[in-house]
């Protein structure tokens, strides 16, 4: 039998969409851990990022995150905070948002600093203030690529908290690692299934997200070789 | 902290950090060597290219741990699957690299080439992969770092990596441990990068060092480009 | 030229590469998921006897019995064996069939769970020697268990002291009354294991009101006990917490969980004298006591696994 004949039967058994542990409500609390860490990351990323990109300055700080960030460990991260806080909100809180922050910024500064210096001189030359610069130029033009952090963002941590059951959290991994442990192969390819088809649907999101948000002649530029 | 494990436990730190390393590295590797010919296609032949896009940037968003147990009957719980997922990863962080990285080269380059004479193949490898290495190679540092830190991941699928040393932690409550994996993985994958660095520089003597620092992600590149630091 | 030099450093890091990338392969396919100790082989059916018989010793993803598949390494090192380990593997379900293969030749195993959980789920054998007699009987024939050892250790239904005085609790027929009411935490595969939820309730009549899956008697188990996520959970019967603690073990008089003494499950074509001897008189030494106490070295105190298992062969004069 192929992984897609275990995920499938287990899918469509109906028993696995009741009860406490049932499909839905897994990936119910697997949103949850994926839009509250992000929320928070955006809150601090996206200014943070966009500080750096139009001032210049901490511009190094962003290229040594840019190599940096994914050498950190996600499972480490978690059970290092298991196993200091135990069961708490932020032992899962904490390496989420830790691990979304570092595309948000880099991703914001290239964006507000790839802008265009002749549009930020003429910016600047219609006696616009710093605050109507950002806001009116340089992140409407940056938008593309902030999505793009976004979108890398999303993707990180969907993965990592369908890893943060091992450390005891609900969400779609729960039926990965009892499947892992009790050897039946069933839920495990269920459980990766959903978190494959969850991963598309962000990635579908933000297409849609894009088409709606960002204007056509920007759209294009975007659109070539960036997945990061 | 428990300084004294260290010592005591030497070869076993040591051994699962080879492990780690040879998982993450060779998938690296695996994954450039695929990017480098699909690339060059996409470079060349412009309707290649989106497809092939859409399929990496579905394949970039598959966590690693889905992709690997849906190798699992094909290959088992073994190192080929935890390679196999870490390449296919690899190769969409490498791949946008390689085509963006060709295509920056000027045309006015490339034509000079011609006039002096340079065939397609040979300029190709003369001129247009010296030319984009810096890109190319920053894509494979993103891909080797990644696969390092992923790598650890294998453990959960019973994988020897330096994951070992975060669950035998987690269940002895035994933050030391825990810290030395965290240690060995980031060092292993600085060191990683920096020997990748080096590669860079050796292959491209002729870049002044300060401004390639910014000049090897794409985005940047533009960035570094307006400044007038080309 | 400056081209030149920079095709020769192409062509030059190339080559190293390549060179690089074959002879990690290779050692990649050759020493895939084995570790600290020497040559990485997986039991040959044809081999016959002496002592330089390579074997495969594995562990279950629990401290305790990572630390028996030492013991048993070092035991059989001392002896001239050749060995090599794969530890820290998964659960039963995931190692059994392992051993049943050959791929592991001896892991160290609890005769009660083993018997209930792969050997013959309808067994009610509950005392050691029923067990061990059912397990000779009913292995398949590829395996074979050598002497258990004195030491135990069972799965238990455990609650804090204060949940104890609250409901004067002793036995796990005790939590009847309050069973619909309390979130149960085990390892994950205690859902499905006919000692498990299920064995719980044909025994005892319980019905928990949840069921929390956690690890194998780790710190997430004591912490989920300690902060009240679960009122009762499963604990090993020598996780050294349960001492520190003050947790309560509640007793099990219908024997939900048959007797559990420690066990070598050795895969038969792999044996011979050298191995079983040694095995067996490790086994002899073994008590409750002692593991406990190694326990204690290698969980509370974080000795390392090696140094442990070799003061306890050392203190028995078995190195």
């Amino acid at each position: 039998m192929s992984f897609f004949s275990y995920a499938w039967d287990w899918v469509t058994t109906s028993a696995n969409w009741q009860g406490s542990d049932s499909i839905p409500q897994q990936i119910i609390a697997h949103l949850g851990y994926t839009v509250l860490p992000l929320l928070i990351a955006a809150l601090i990323g996206i200014p943070l990022g966009v500080a750096i990109g139009h001032t210049g300055r901490g511009a190094v700080l962003v290229v040594n995150l840019a190599n940096a960030w994914r050498a950190i460990p996600t499972l480490g991260l978690l059970i290092l905070l298991a196993v200091y806080l135990g069961f708490s909100i932020l032992t899962w809180l904490i390496p989420l948002v830790v691990l979304a922050i570092p595309p948000i910024i880099i991703n914001a500064y290239e964006g507000v600093a790839g802008v265009d210096p002749d549009v930020k001189d003429a910016a600047k030359g219609m006696g616009m203030t710093p605050w109507q610069q950002v806001t009116r130029v340089e992140l409407p033009i940056a938008l593309p690529l902030l999505l793009v952090g976004l979108r890398t963002a999303t993707i990180f941590v969907v993965a990592t908290a369908t890893i943060a059951a091992y450390i005891g959290l609900g969400g779609l991994g729960r039926f990965i690692i009892d499947g892992l442990a009790s050897n039946d192969y069933g839920p495990v390819a269920g459980g990766a299934l959903l978190v494959v088809l969850l991963a598309v649907l962000v990635l579908a999101l933000f297409a849609v997200l894009n088409r709606l948000v960002v204007p056509v002649g920007l759209r294009k530029q975007a659109e070539l070789g960036r997945t990061e | 902290m428990i300084w004294s494990w260290i010592p005591q436990n030497w070869s076993l730190i040591w051994q699962l950090t080879w492990e780690n390393a040879k998982l993450g590295v060779l998938s690296a590797l695996y994954g450039l060597i695929i990017s480098l010919p699909l690339g060059i296609i996409a470079a060349r032949w412009r309707w290649f290219y989106p497809p092939t896009l859409a399929v990496v940037n579905v394949v970039y968003a598959v966590p690693s741990l889905a992709l690997w147990i849906a190798l699992i009957p094909a290959f088992g719980l073994t190192d080929t699957t935890v390679i196999i997922g870490l390449t296919a990863f690899s190769l969409c962080v490498i791949l946008p690299n390689v085509v963006e990285g060709l295509r920056a080269v000027p045309a006015p380059v490339r034509q000079a080439a011609t006039a002096m004479g340079y065939g397609a193949t040979r300029r190709l490898v003369m001129v247009e992969l010296p030319l984009a290495a810096p890109v190319i190679i920053g894509g494979l540092r993103v891909g080797v770092v990644a696969s390092i830190s992923l790598a650890s991941l294998g453990q959960l699928i019973g994988v020897s990596s330096l994951g070992y040393l975060f669950i035998d932690g987690l269940q002895r409550s035994f933050p030391t441990e825990i810290y030395v994996g965290l240690v060995c993985v980031i060092v292993l994958a600085v060191i990683c990068d920096l020997l990748l660095v080096g590669v860079r520089r050796v292959l491209t003597p002729w870049q002044p060092r300060r401004q390639v620092a910014l000049a090897q992600w794409p985005g940047l590149q533009r960035v570094a480009l307006r400044r007038g630091a080309a | 030229m400056r081209t030149r030099t920079a095709t020769g450093g192409i062509a030059a890091i190339a080559a190293i590469t390549l060179a690089a990338v074959a002879a990690c392969s290779s050692s990649a396919s050759s020493s895939s998921s084995s570790s600290a100790s020497a040559s990485a082989s997986s039991s040959n059916p044809l081999s016959s006897g002496g002592s330089s018989t390579s074997v495969v010793v594995g562990s279950a993803n629990f401290p305790e019995n990572e630390l028996l598949a030492t013991v048993y390494a070092q035991a059989l090192q001392a002896k001239g064996v050749k060995v090599s380990t794969k530890l820290n593997i998964g659960a039963r379900e995931v190692y059994y069939p392992q051993v049943e293969k050959g791929t592991i030749s001896i892991i160290p195993e609890y005769n009660g769970t083993l018997l209930t959980v792969e050997v013959d789920k309808t067994s009610t054998a509950k005392t050691t020697a029923e067990v061990d007699a059912a397990l000779a009987a009913k292995l398949p024939s590829t395996l074979q268990v050598l002497n258990s050892a004195p030491a135990q250790d069972s799965d238990s239904i455990t609650v804090t002291q204060a949940t104890a005085n609250k409901y004067h609790l002793k036995s796990i027929a005790d939590l009847k009354p309050y069973a619909a009411n309390m979130a149960l935490g085990a390892p994950p595969e205690f859902k499905t294991r006919s000692d498990g939820i299920a064995g719980l309730k044909a025994t005892y009549g319980l019905t928990f009101k949840s069921f929390v899956p956690l690890d194998e008697s780790g710190p997430l188990t004591l912490a989920a006990l300690q902060s009240g996520k679960v009122q009762a959970a499963d604990v090993f019967t020598t996780t050294p917490q349960i001492v520190t603690d003050k947790l309560v073990s509640l007793a099990d008089p219908k024997f939900n969980f048959a007797a559990q003494n420690v066990i070598p499950l050795v895969y038969k074509p792999a044996m011979n004298a050298t191995i079983i001897n040694t095995l067996n008189a490790v086994d002899a030494k073994l008590t409750t006591e002692a593991l406990l106490q190694m326990d204690n070295a290698v969980i509370t105190e974080h000795a390392s696994y090696s140094t442990v298992a070799a003061g306890f062969l050392q203190a028995e004069g078995l190195s």
